[in-house]
């Protein structure tokens, strides 16, 4: 029953900020002010996080292939494909779980419990198209950005790893790499970056916004904002695998 | 005018308050006033309908804010200025841009006059020469007076004061109580303020709303009250002097 009711609020809420995308004088500087939070303030952690898991994809695939019946290629090709259909969207969106939406669900939370989100709406204010709308949009359009910043690093982190170890020469794994490439895993990969982006922006927008009791009220909303985010990515994750691959 | 019609409130099983019934003048100062937790900052959020009852109506001029649409609810809502207990200055802001949000967003004004405006707001709650400065660096006095300039910025119809004057040092307080009275008189503004202050009470208010035993317990002028003769609203007062004196 208390489910029902959260998924209804759920609703209501998204509802609501979707039901006021036209007031765009309302949301506007605060979309600019998410868009460099959540993209530009985002991508050092992103590439660190691509780098390393492009690195660590390449050794570990080396260690693992028996070299001597496959050409070493594979291993570039193994290594860019995972990450572009699978690693560079979900890990960095269970980075970004914790970075973008911790500080979301925090702020809204802070602002609920000291009424500041009541003294917008007592102005007249349309509290969801200020604060929530900005901050799922953001997160539908950097989420995507985010994923090819990964992408691209991860596949760099993944030749760097190769060269350095004497595993494979860049041009070794740039071949298999090319040799294995889709199209579609890119389309598939900015998708589930998209999804991600909302599932973790909504999730935490709708955490914070009803947070209630004080700094523990937050503290607990942030934490279930982080972890909710994590599990929902997952799900998501799996949905989009099983309906699309 | 407001109208309260027979208002209920309860969170869950706890009832709040019921049959809360009683009107507030054009002008007129209303002090609420009753134990803590007795439902009087949940009273005043129903005025603008921050909150919903489980029964009852609030008219203004004419309609029940209770079913107003979201646009047209936001319009009336701009009618009301809301002094919070906390403040709630937004603090991603200095005092400037906290006063000037308001302008900002709901007129056309140019920089030069908004910045005309709210140093002039900022005059009024003798704060000038402070709007650079962030909610965090100033003391709880000066975040209120900087929350009463925003709350009047747009002249508003009806002003709420949620506690105004709790947690402060008795100068800061009656120098609040004093900015309460200017602005109902300079800026003809209908007041509610929320407290439990008998001292602010008796300073401020013209009539006073007594909330006690779930209920609207007692309804009159300060007048009435020094004569009442009601057990209750005899027993809080002598409560809060006793305070006062010791």
């Amino acid at each position: 029953m208390e489910a029902l009711e959260k998924l209804g609020k759920y609703g209501l809420l998204l509802y609501r900020s979707l039901r006021s995308l036209y007031e765009f004088n309302t949301y506007k500087k605060n979309l600019i002010n998410e868009l460099l939070k959540i993209g530009y303030e985002s991508v050092p952690i992103v590439l660190l996080t691509g780098v390393f898991t492009g690195a660590v994809m390449t050794i570990q695939t080396a260690y693992q292939l028996d070299l001597a019946f496959i050409p070493i290629s594979v291993i570039g090709a193994i290594t860019s494909e995972s990450l572009l259909i699978e690693l560079a969207a979900v890990i960095t969106s269970l980075v970004l779980a914790g970075k973008v939406g911790a500080r979301i669900a925090t702020e809204l939370g802070t602002m609920r419990v000291s009424e500041q989100i009541d003294a917008l709406e007592s102005m007249g204010f349309n509290s969801v198209s200020f604060l929530v709308l900005p901050r799922v949009l953001s997160g539908l359009i950097m989420f995507p950005l985010l994923y090819i910043f990964a992408s691209v690093s991860g596949i760099a982190g993944g030749v760097l790893a190769g060269y350095l170890s004497g595993a494979l020469p860049p041009a070794e794994f740039m071949e298999g790499a090319r040799e294995f490439f889709y199209p579609w895993d890119v389309t598939f990969g900015i998708l589930k970056a998209f999804v991600f982006g909302y599932v973790i922006t909504s999730v935490s927008c709708f955490k914070g916004y009803f947070a209630t009791g004080g700094a523990e009220g937050v503290g607990n909303s942030t934490t279930q904002a982080t972890v909710l985010s994590c599990i929902y990515v997952l799900l998501a994750d799996f949905v989009l695998a099983a309906v699309f691959l | 005018m407001i109208e309260i019609r027979n208002l209920k409130k309860s969170f869950g099983s706890n009832l709040v308050w019921e049959d809360i019934s009683f009107t507030i003048e054009d002008g007129e100062t209303v002090a609420i006033i009753g134990r803590s937790g007795c439902g009087k900052s949940v009273l005043v959020k129903h005025l603008n309908a921050l909150m919903y009852p489980d029964e009852g109506e609030v008219i203004i001029d004419g309609d029940n804010v209770f079913d107003l649409e979201y646009v047209a609810l936001r319009k009336m809502r701009q009618r009301f200025g809301v002094l919070f207990q906390g403040s709630a200055l937004f603090d991603s802001l200095n005092t400037f841009e906290n006063i000037a949000f308001p302008l900002e967003y709901f007129t056309d004004y140019s920089e030069e006059k908004i910045e005309h405006k709210v140093n002039e707001a900022l005059e009024r709650v003798n704060l000038a020469g402070t709007g650079q400065k962030s909610p965090a660096e100033l003391s709880g006095g000066m975040r209120r007076r900087v929350a009463l300039a925003r709350a009047t910025i747009l002249q508003p119809d009806f002003l709420i004061y949620d506690e105004p004057t709790s947690g402060l040092d008795p100068q800061t307080s009656e120098e609040i109580n004093r900015l309460i009275i200017s602005m109902a008189e300079n800026l003809k503004i209908t007041s509610i303020v929320v407290t439990h202050d008998i001292h602010s009470v008796l300073e401020i208010a013209g009539k006073i709303a007594f909330l006690e035993n779930q209920s609207l317990w007692w309804y009159g002028t300060v007048e009435e009250m020094r004569n009442s003769d009601n057990k209750e609203l005899i027993d809080f007062v002598t409560a809060s002097e006793y305070q006062i004196r010791n």
